[in-house]
C-alpha cells in the first residue's frame, strides 16, 4: 500500500496546483484570467515555502507579490487596451522557424546534460553559504546575508533603482501650463484677514458683493 | 569569502555615490537653471574621488566587502580613465544641451551615476559584483542615449539601446547562472583556482564563457555583436555619443581582461579563440563599412569598432605584454576620441548642428587651426607613424606577434591600410575641397580647450608627452593581475 504523511501530500498537492496554474497562465486566452492564474501559482507556491521551513518566504511571497505585483499586473492589463488576437496573428508563420531554434537547442541542452559533470570542489564551495534553517531564524538569516555578506549588491542594486527612478522622470515628466498644484507654504501663510471679512449686514437690504482678494 | 567589510578600500565609490545623491537633491531644489552648478560640482566630485582614490587607496592589491570588490594597480590605471573620461565629456556637453534645450540638471548627475556603475565593474571581483556595476551603468547610458526625448532619432536610439542591452544582460546572466552552477562560486579567485585544476574538462562552465563573452562582446561593441553601435552613436545627442564611445568602452574593456585574465586563465585556450575571432572580425567590420558613411558620427561609431577590434589583439595575445598593450591602447583611444568628438561639437552653423562629413569641405580655409586638429586626430585614428595612435597600434602587433598570433597583427595592418583611406578622405576634404559654408564658432571654450589639449598630445611629440608616461603606467598596472 503507498504510504504518505501528510507533509508529502500537502507537497504533491502544491507542486501539481503550481505547476498546473503555471501552465493555465500561459495558455488562458483571457490575460485578466491569466493574472488570476499567477496569483494562484504564487499561493501554491507559498505552500511550498512553508513546507521548507521558509514561512517568512512565504509571507513575502503572499504580501509582495500578490498583494501588490499581481494587483498591478491586474491594473496594467486592464488599463492598456493591448490586442491580443492582433499580437497572436503571426504565430503560425513563426512557428516553424521558432520549433527548428527550439529543437537545436534542446539538443544543444541534452548534449551538454549528457556530458553534465560537477567539479570536485562544487559541494564545498555551496555548503558553506546558508545556514541550516533549524540552526537560524528564517528573518535572522536572511538579514545576515542580505545586510552583512551581500551588503554591497544590495546597496548598487539600491543605486540602480534611484537610476530607474530618475531616468523615469527625466524621460517622462513635462511642466504642463494651467495645471493646478497644491502650494502648501501659500495656505499656510493665508491670514484670516485674507480669506474672509466680516460685513455688518443692514437688515431687509441683503448681503453686498464681497471684493475677491487673493 | 572572508567577512571583511574593508570599507576604506571602496572609499572613491562611497564618496561618488553619495556626491550624485546630493547634487541630485541640490538640482531637485533649485531647478534646471542650476545646470551650470551642478556640472562643475560634478566634474570637482570626479577630480577629488580621482585623488582620493590615487592618495588613500593606492596601487596595492586589497579586496573589500568579503571579497566581491578588488582594487589593485589595474583598477587605479582604468579609472583614472574613466574619471578624465566622465569628466571631459561633461566640460564639452554645456554648449550643445542647452542649444537644445536639454540641459536638465539629470544630465551630470546621470553621466556621474554612469560612471560610478563603471567605477564598480573595474573593481568587480565576482561575478555578482560585475552585473550589478553593469546594470548600473547600462541603465544610465540608456537614459542619457534618450535624453533628447522629443526628437525622434534620440528617442529610437534609446529604445534600441535598452533592448538590445537588456538582450545581453540576459546572455552574461545565463552565462554567469551557468558557470555558477558548473563551478559552485562566483568569486574570481576561487574560480580561477577551481578551474585551473579542472581546466576545460568542465564543459558546462566552458559554454557559460561562451555566453559571457556574448554579453560583453556586445557591451565593447565588437562584431557580431555590433549592430546597435551606428544607429545609438547617429541618435543620441553628440556629448552623450562622446561618453559612450569614451568612458564605457574603458570599464566595458577592463572588465574584459579582469573576467579573462582574472576569473578564467584556466581556460585561456578556450576563450582565447573567441577573442581571436571577434578581434578580427572587428577590425575588418571597422575597416570596410566604415568606407560608405556621410555621417560623420556613424564614421566614428565604425571606427570605434574597429579600434576595438585592435584592442582585443592584444588581450587574445593572453601575456602580460599583450595586457599592457591593451591599456596603452586604450588609453590613447581615449585621447582621440574626445577630441574628434569635441571636433564634432564645433560642427555648429546657425540652422543648427550639422553631421555630414561634407560639410567639412575646405575647412582649412575658414578656420585652420581647427582643421589642423581634426586632421592630427584623424592621423592618429589611422595610425600614422609618430601619432599617438600609431604607437598603441605599435604595442598591441608587437605583442600579439610575440605570442605567435602573426597572422592576426597581419590582418590587423591590412585593417588599418584599409582605413587610412576614410581617414584621409577626411583630411582631403578639409584641405582640397571647395569650401562649404563656415562654422559659427559658438562651441564655447571649454570644448576648444579639450581639442586643443588632446590634439596636442596626439601630435607627433606625443611619444614625449603620452606615450612614454603611459608604458610606465600600464606595465605597473598589468603586473596586478595574476599570471
Amino acid at each position: 500500500m503507498l504510504s504518505l504523511s501528510l507533509t508529502e501530500l500537502a507537497f504533491y498537492l502544491f507542486a501539481f496546483v503550481t505547476v498546473a496554474a503555471g501552465a493555465l497562465v500561459i495558455s488562458a486566452k483571457n490575460p485578466v484570467h491569466s493574472v488570476l492564474w499567477l496569483i494562484l501559482a504564487f499561493f501554491s507556491s507559498a505552500g511550498l515555502f512553508v513546507l521548507m521551513g521558509a514561512e517568512f518566504l512565504a509571507m513575502l511571497l503572499v504580501i509582495v507579490y500578490v498583494g501588490a505585483v499581481a494587483v498591478l499586473f491586474l491594473f496594467v492589463v486592464m488599463m492598456l487596451d493591448i490586442n491580443f488576437v492582433e499580437l497572436r496573428q503571426g504565430f503560425l508563420q513563426y512557428l516553424p522557424i521558432g520549433a527548428l531554434i527550439g529543437a537545436i537547442l534542446a539538443i544543444e541542452l541534452v548534449v551538454l546534460g549528457s556530458a553534465w559533470h560537477f567539479g570536485p570542489d562544487v559541494a564545498s564551495n555551496i555548503a558553506a553559504q546558508a545556514p541550516a534553517a533549524t540552526e537560524v531564524e528564517n528573518t535572522k538569516a536572511l538579514g545576515q546575508i542580505i545586510y552583512t555578506d551581500y551588503i554591497f549588491i544590495f546597496q548598487t542594486a539600491g543605486l540602480i533603482l534611484l537610476v530607474a527612478m530618475i531616468g523615469a522622470i527625466v524621460l517622462t515628466h513635462r511642466t504642463r501650463p494651467g495645471v493646478k498644484r497644491q502650494n502648501i507654504a501659500e495656505q499656510v501663510a493665508r491670514r484670516p484677514e485674507d480669506a474672509f471679512e466680516l460685513v455688518d449686514v443692514e437688515v431687509g437690504k441683503g448681503v453686498p458683493m464681497p471684493t475677491k482678494k487673493g | 569569502m572572508n567577512g571583511e567589510l574593508n570599507l576604506f578600500v571602496a572609499l572613491p565609490e562611497i564618496i561618488m555615490a553619495v556626491w550624485a545623491m546630493a547634487l541630485l537633491m541640490l538640482g531637485v531644489f533649485q531647478g534646471d537653471k542650476s545646470y551650470n552648478q551642478i556640472s562643475n560640482l560634478t566634474i570637482v566630485g570626479f577630480i577629488v574621488c580621482a585623488i582620493v582614490m590615487l592618495v588613500n587607496v593606492g596601487g596595492e592589491r586589497q579586496v573589500a566587502f568579503g571579497g566581491m570588490f578588488i582594487s589593485d594597480a589595474f583598477a587605479v590605471f582604468m579609472k583614472t580613465l574613466v574619471y578624465a573620461g566622465g569628466a571631459v565629456v561633461l566640460l564639452i556637453s554645456t554648449t550643445y544641451l542647452k542649444d537644445h534645450k536639454i540641459a536638465r540638471f539629470e544630465f551630470p548627475i546621470l553621466v556621474m551615476l554612469a560612471s560610478l556603475g563603471m567605477l564598480l565593474m573595474i573593481s568587480a571581483n565576482s561575478l555578482m559584483s560585475l552585473y550589478v556595476g553593469l546594470e548600473l551603468q547600462s541603465l544610465s547610458l540608456y537614459v542619457l542615449a534618450a535624453m533628447n526625448r522629443d526628437r525622434t532619432r534620440s528617442t529610437e536610439a534609446g529604445l534600441k539601446y535598452f533592448l538590445l542591452g537588456a538582450l545581453s544582460s540576459g546572455m552574461l546572466l545565463y552565462g554567469i547562472s551557468l558557470i555558477y552552477g558548473f563551478t559552485g562560486t562566483v568569486d574570481f579567485d576561487v574560480l580561477a583556482q577551481v578551474l585551473k585544476t579542472e581546466g576545460a574538462s568542465n564543459i558546462g562552465a566552458v559554454i557559460g564563457i561562451v555566453f559571457m563573452l556574448a554579453g560583453l562582446a556586445f557591451k565593447v561593441s565588437a562584431v557580431p555583436f555590433h549592430m546597435w553601435t551606428p544607429d545609438v552613436y547617429e541618435g543620441s545627442p553628440t556629448p552623450v555619443t562622446a561618453f559612450f564611445a569614451a568612458a564605457p568602452k574603458v570599464a566595458a574593456l577592463a572588465l574584459f581582461i579582469r573576467v579573462m585574465v582574472g576569473a578564467f586563465p584556466g581556460l585561456m585556450h578556450e576563450w582565447q579563440q573567441i577573442v581571436i575571432f571577434i578581434s578580427i572580425a572587428s577590425m575588418l567590420v571597422g575597416a570596410f563599412i566604415a568606407l560608405v558613411q556621410t555621417n560623420i558620427k556613424r564614421l566614428l561609431a565604425y571606427s570605434s569598432i574597429g579600434h576595438i577590434g585592435y584592442a582585443l589583439v592584444g588581450l587574445a595575445a593572453g601575456t602580460q605584454a599583450g595586457v599592457e598593450s591593451v591599456l596603452i591602447y586604450i588609453a590613447i583611444y581615449l585621447t582621440m576620441t574626445l577630441g574628434t568628438f569635441a571636433s564634432v561639437l564645433t560642427m555648429r552653423r546657425s540652422e543648427g548642428m550639422v553631421e555630414n562629413i561634407s560639410d567639412l569641405a575646405g575647412l582649412s580655409r575658414n578656420n585652420l587651426p581647427m582643421a589642423v586638429a581634426l586632421a592630427i586626430f584623424m592621423f592618429s585614428l589611422a595610425g600614422i607613424p609618430l601619432l599617438a595612435g600609431f604607437w598603441g597600434k605599435w604595442y598591441v602587433f608587437l605583442a600579439a606577434v610575440e605570442a605567435g598570433l602573426w597572422p592576426v597583427a597581419l590582418i590587423g595592418l591590412l585593417a588599418s591600410v584599409v582605413s587610412a583611406f576614410y581617414y584621409l578622405r577626411v583630411v582631403k576634404i578639409m584641405f582640397f575641397d571647395e569650401p562649404a559654408a563656415s562654422f559659427d564658432g559658438n562651441h564655447g571654450r571649454s570644448v576648444s580647450f579639450v581639442i586643443g589639449v588632446s590634439a596636442l598630445i596626439n601630435s607627433p611629440v606625443s611619444y614625449i608627452l603620452l606615450v612614454a608616461p603611459l608604458i610606465t603606467a600600464a606595465g605597473w598596472a598589468s603586473k596586478a593581475l595574476l599570471f
